[in-house]
């Protein structure tokens, strides 16, 4: 919080030094994303900042400003107060919810700002310009089918979910189809908020319960830290397998590595802000038409193409 | 909660002590027998470890929110100060750890203890000195503290050094003679604790001072003294719960000790502390958190509660082990 409210003070103390004549022909594109208060939105905020340094530097002619909220609520305050007090030439966003942000980004829409929608899409899909987003089914899918494969089509699983969402979802429902037709069977699934200590304490009482468990799947990599320890603590060796999703740098590093228990990793990359930041500045930058819709894949991430989704400074 | 003039002084019985307080115990009995008719498995000898070495972070903060709580004073920053203190000690050991290798863990233990009795010390302060609300002080610093362990992590984790992460992790994974470390820790720290609150002079005044603060300032109780001790022991038992956690998972994130306040309230009030102060049960609290846990490891191993609604069967559950406290006390 406190740094944010630093690099905003930067934002606006460059801004004044730069003077209002030069600042009034930059392009402006205003970033509004979640503050950093778990693993996946402090790697959205690092790829942000990223994003921001590289185009500032890169083009003369565009202003990146990246601005954090902590809340849905907050978030709104800040487009508001942003587009009420500089000229906005586009707004990149990933919305808290889609609810409560539809109104005031199509109020912003209507002065002229071109409007990127990252991850979550909003409730009127007229409203964005650019839509850049990740494929949760496919994080889903992509991990079942492998496991199927990996195991021959037979087996038994325990599955952790997170927090229960739409993201939450489509992960689970991809995974039950990509494992449909094969004799995979799914022993139980609870929730664990997407939270590590939560996910060890699930996976003991899985281990606990079930006398035999071929393979593991917690839909993101927080929770499959607390999984792995868990599993190392029983010193069982049934288990063959325990994936994630997500792509934490920890998680790739195994992978880098070649761990036998978590060979692959599907991406659900906070990344992707840094595209949608790019493509947006591509608009204007590189009259580059981006109008449309992204909807980046999740293949798997094995030790041949770990490289490319590796950030080691991130803090996801 | 601090408006205890308006309540009757409540005098301690000494002959309403044995069933009274078995209430806990047979509400923890109650639960074990139903677990065992649920899942045979309840019972293994790693199950009930695996538990009862998980309720040992709620257990020993727990049983120093008994302190506060008698006091007639509530603290919700622990669950954040936990997070906060696991930071510092795991910034801090990897911090020396080049320079003095494995010695950087009693030294990291030493910095939590620190950290902690600092934090106590803190809300004690704001609570008497300043005059505000525990309720209102506490959920403060309870934003203060986890807004910094944010920050310390960038939003996201800080993992101790590969170094020291084998030589730590015996203090949550090891035991001595078949018993769990954290189990040890605890049971250590609840017989200091009812040793200080049945034993001694402090004891009683802090139940005093929660059962009437007027009536004890005017027989001569510095008040605001007893109401600070008892959030600096709040603050060191948070440290010791926080010197047990960080060997588990080995690092400390934004989310690390989400909600504990919550449970480690529901543990020392299902325990028979009174929530508006003046009686204090330190093993009870104990048993409360071992209730707690209890709870969510049946809602796995039974297979009759849909994943949805999970929480709302602990929450009966709760209210009544609640009950049965209460209808043993009549």
């Amino acid at each position: 919080m406190l740094r944010n409210a630093l690099i905003a003070a930067g934002v606006t103390a460059a801004l004044l030094a730069t003077g209002p004549a030069s600042a009034a022909e930059k392009k402006v594109i205003a970033v509004s994303i979640p503050a950093a208060d778990h693993g996946w939105t402090a790697g959205v905020v690092y790829h942000a900042n990223a994003a921001a340094k590289e185009i500032n530097k890169a083009f003369p002619g565009i202003e990146v400003i990246v601005k954090t909220s902590p809340s849905a609520s907050a978030q709104v305050s800040a487009i508001e107060d942003m587009s009420a007090t500089r000229k906005m030439d586009a707004l990149v966003i990933l919305p808290h919810s889609s609810e409560e942000l539809t109104t005031p980004v199509k109020t912003i829409k209507e002065k002229g700002t071109f409007i990127t929608v990252v991850d979550r899409g909003l409730n009127d899909p007229h409203i964005q310009d650019l839509y850049v987003a990740g494929d949760n089914i496919a994080v889903g899918f992509n991990t079942a089918k492998f496991l199927v494969e990996k195991m021959g089509g037979k087996g038994n699983l325990v599955v952790l979910r997170g927090i229960p969402t739409v993201i939450d979802d489509e992960r689970i429902k991809g995974f039950q189809d990509g494992i449909k037709g094969s004799d995979l069977k799914i022993l139980d699934i609870q929730y664990a908020n997407w939270n590590s200590d939560e996910a060890f304490k699930l996976m003991q009482d899985y281990l606990a319960k079930y006398p035999q468990i071929d393979a593991v799947w917690a839909n993101d990599d927080d929770m499959l830290l607390g999984v792995l320890e868990a599993i190392k603590q029983s010193g069982r060796k049934d288990i063959k397998f325990a994936l994630g999703g997500n792509g934490m740098k920890e998680i790739i590093e195994k992978v880098k590595a070649g761990d036998a228990m978590t060979p692959v990793e599907t991406p659900y990359p906070p990344s992707m802000i840094k595209t949608a930041i790019y493509l947006t500045a591509a608009h204007f930058a590189g009259h580059a038409p981006v109008r449309g819709a992204l909807k980046l894949d999740a293949p798997l991430i094995t030790k041949d193409n770990a490289e490319e989704y590796y950030f080691p400074d991130s803090p996801f | 909660m601090a408006d205890v003039a308006a309540a009757p002084p409540r005098a301690q019985h000494n002959w309403s002590i044995g069933w009274g307080d078995a209430g806990p115990f047979l509400a923890l009995a109650a639960l074990v027998a139903i677990g065992y008719l649920i899942n045979p498995d309840f019972l293994s000898a790693n199950n009930i470890a695996n538990v009862v070495t998980r309720s040992a972070f709620i257990a020993i903060i727990a049983i120093g929110a008994t302190f506060v709580i008698s006091s007639g004073g509530l603290d919700l920053s622990v669950g954040s100060m936990a997070a906060f203190i696991t930071g510092v000690m795991i910034l801090f050991m990897n911090t020396v750890a080049p320079s003095v290798g494995t010695a950087a863990i009693p030294l990291g233990m030493a910095v939590a203890l620190v950290t902690g009795i600092a934090c106590g010390l803190l809300n004690g302060t704001i609570v008497t000195v300043g005059r505000i609300e525990p309720f209102i002080a506490t959920l403060g610093t309870m934003g203060i503290f986890r807004a910094l362990i944010t920050y310390m992590t960038d939003g996201g984790t800080v993992a101790i050094d590969r170094s020291l992460r084998d030589a730590y992790r015996p203090v949550y994974f090891g035991d001595v003679l078949g018993v769990p470390i954290p189990i040890l820790v605890s049971l250590a720290v609840a017989l200091v604790a009812a040793y200080v609150l049945y034993r001694t002079r402090y004891g009683r005044r802090c139940v005093a001072v929660g059962a009437n603060e007027d009536v004890a300032r005017y027989s001569g109780i510095s008040v605001t003294r007893i109401r600070i001790t008892a959030y600096v022991i709040q603050g060191a038992c948070v440290a010791i719960a926080a010197i047990c956690y960080v060997p588990r998972l080995g690092a400390a994130t934004p989310t690390t000790g989400l909600l504990w306040e919550l449970q480690v309230i529901t543990a020392v009030v299902i325990g028979g502390t009174a929530l508006r102060g003046g009686r204090g049960r330190v093993w009870g609290t104990v048993a409360g958190a071992v209730i707690l846990e209890f709870i969510a490891n049946l809602m796995v191993l039974s297979d009759f509660v849909s994943e949805y609604l999970v929480a709302a069967v602990q929450g009966v559950i709760i209210i009544i082990a609640m009950l049965i406290q209460r209808m043993s006390k009549r």
